[in-house]
């Protein structure tokens, strides 16, 4: 099976936790005509790192750090979910039954229904069972 | 093992002890009795020559600082007339009103010798050619330099500072075997050599650098010693002493102050209790034998900690650490000194930080405390925030050992901290406001 297609490239951008931080990220990204597809923040004590999905990540990266920005990127795949009761559970169950890890995670709900960004352990391996078991994960394609 | 003076500077401690007393003791007498100033002093002190009754009661001496000098002068303490004067020194006055210092014969004679000590103990003698880059002049290190170099039977070559090819011309013309200028004078001639086409390390004879007239690092030592293919040698001094007139010796621990020419003190700044040998604090000197311009229990506002162990070199007189700091910059957290030069030392070797720091201290409650802010360099950020918690908390771990004080550390972004010019504004201390 061909897993490289369902890996998602998310740029992290460390940051400072203080205001107007965000604003300075969006605001450039906007300049460059960037559109955000999906993004979260993670908070520890004094600083953050802002995590998202982006069309055009090579873009937002080379403006963020001509910023000075501290950018990384980091593979993520995106999960579809029905956007009812116990939709999460169905997909969190099969990461569980396979023992597989989740790292860090967020979701969206949008027009095409909801959808779970995950960061896991073991990539490949996660792409297999989710897969097999009939879940449907989206291809980087959808998002750039 | 070439020493200068064998006799004094393998001297048992206990003897070199019972010199400095009795120095000391005729010393004291001598300004009591003579010297309208000193004697005002210790009368102030309540402390009269006769209290002397070992070595450890200098600290009964009242203690001298630079304004001293400052308010007479130029020449109103002086226990020398003009007549016995061989030469003036003035210091350049950058911190307010230039100084004066003057000598007699003696005076550069005990100069002198302790320099002829400090280069002999790195391995310079006769047969070398010593490039004196500092400055000639009102200045004590080109002179200085210079009479030390002569006396151990070297070759002067005197260049003074300036004219920088020339001087590189000359190094190699003339075969020079170490050089005595400032460590950023020779980081520069370092450069210009380069563009020059001359490679210092194998187009020249350069061996050594005595180095000094400004703070340096050992990063910077390092930095000088890979890249020139020298040794890099610390000198400590001030015109106050002389100059120029402390070495390390070729184990690069320290610099040696001559216990028959300098009794030297470690004390609390803030307390003026002396230290434990070890502990950093205020360096604190008394000039055991000057005729013109005596100085006792002088504060230089330098901060370092003195090793009293018999050098590996043979030497037993004390060595003082690299000077680590300037008391104006020290912060009493919780009771315990922190200098912002121990901060910068502790985060260069953490490659996940930069140098920059900001310090900023706050009193909460009835605790001091201190938060210092870092920049994450650029690379080591990984997305994980775990990864960035390790990173903060290798940093105050690292900076908790070297301080022994707690620390809060904050990682910012690269490049967001305030640069400065010159002298650098780190601390942010909110308790005073």
């Amino acid at each position: 099976m061909d897993t490289k297609k369902f890996v998602i490239k998310q740029i992290s951008i460390f940051s400072e936790n203080r205001p107007g931080r965000l604003a300075a990220i969006a605001h450039a990204l906007g300049e460059e005509n960037v559109n955000i597809l999906a993004f979260s923040i993670a908070e520890a004590n004094g600083f953050g790192v802002v995590r998202a999905l982006v069309d055009h990540p090579e873009k937002a990266h080379d403006k963020l750090l001509s910023m000075g920005f501290n950018i990384a990127f980091t593979d993520v795949i995106a999960v579809k979910m029905k956007d009812q009761p116990g939709g999460l559970y169905e997909v969190a169950k099969i990461l569980g039954d396979s023992g597989i890890n989740i790292e860090y995670s967020y979701a969206y709900s949008g027009k095409e229904g909801a959808v779970l960004i995950l960061r896991v352990d073991q990539v490949e391996d996660a792409i297999k069972k989710i897969k097999n078991s009939g879940a449907t994960l989206l291809e980087r394609s959808v998002f750039h | 093992m070439v020493f200068w003076d064998p006799r004094t500077e393998e001297m048992p401690k206990v003897d070199l002890q019972r010199m400095q007393y009795k120095l000391l003791k005729s010393l004291v007498y001598r300004l009591y009795s003579f010297s309208p100033f000193y004697h005002d002093r210790m009368k102030e002190q309540k402390v009269h020559p006769d209290d002397i009754r070992e070595l450890s009661d200098v600290r009964k001496l009242p203690f001298m600082f630079k304004r001293d000098l400052r308010d007479n002068y130029p020449d109103r303490i002086f226990t020398a007339s003009q007549d016995e004067l061989v030469r003036y020194h003035v210091s350049s006055g950058t911190t307010g009103k230039p100084t004066v210092v003057g000598y007699t014969q003696n005076d550069l004679n005990a100069w002198t010798t302790s320099l002829a000590r400090g280069l002999t103990s790195i391995g310079l003698g006769r047969g070398d050619v010593i490039q004196v880059s500092y400055g000639y002049g009102l200045f004590t290190g080109g002179l200085g330099m210079h009479y030390g170099a002569e006396r151990i039977g070297a070759t002067v070559l005197p260049t003074s500072v300036g004219n920088t090819e020339r001087q590189i011309e000359l190094m190699q013309d003339l075969g020079a075997t170490a050089i005595a200028c400032t460590p950023s004078y020779l980081l520069h001639i370092g450069e210009v050599a380069e563009k020059m086409g001359v490679n210092i390390k194998t187009d020249t004879k350069l061996r050594a650098g005595i180095l000094g007239a400004e703070p340096w690092t050992e990063g910077m030592r390092n930095r000088i010693q890979d890249w020139l293919g020298i040794k890099a040698y610390d000198i400590y001094g001030t015109s106050e002493l002389s100059g120029p007139m402390f070495t390390e010796c070729s184990e690069q621990r320290g610099f040696h102050i001559w216990s028959d020419i300098a009794l030297v003190e470690i004390i609390d700044p803030k307390t003026e209790e002396p230290l434990e040998a070890g502990e950093k604090g205020e360096l604190t000197i008394t000039i055991l034998q000057k005729e013109a311009l005596p100085m006792i229990r002088y504060r230089i506002g330098d901060i370092s900690s003195i090793d009293e162990g018999v050098c590996p070199c043979g030497r037993t007189h004390p060595r003082v650490q690299r000077i680590q700091g300037r008391v104006d910059d020290m912060l009493i957290i919780r009771g315990i000194n922190v200098f912002p030069s121990q901060i910068e030392y502790t985060l260069m070797a953490i490659p996940e930080v930069g140098q920059h720091f900001q310090i900023v201290v706050e009193r909460k409650g009835a605790l001091d405390d201190m938060l210092v802010r870092v920049e994450l360099t650029k690379g080591s950020f990984s997305d994980k925030i775990n990864d960035l918690m390790q990173v903060r908390q290798k940093v105050e771990h690292r900076l908790r050992n070297s301080l022994n004080v707690n620390v809060d550390v904050e990682l910012v972004e690269p490049g967001s901290l305030p640069r400065f010019e010159g002298k650098s504004k780190k601390v942010i201390d909110k308790r005073s406001l």
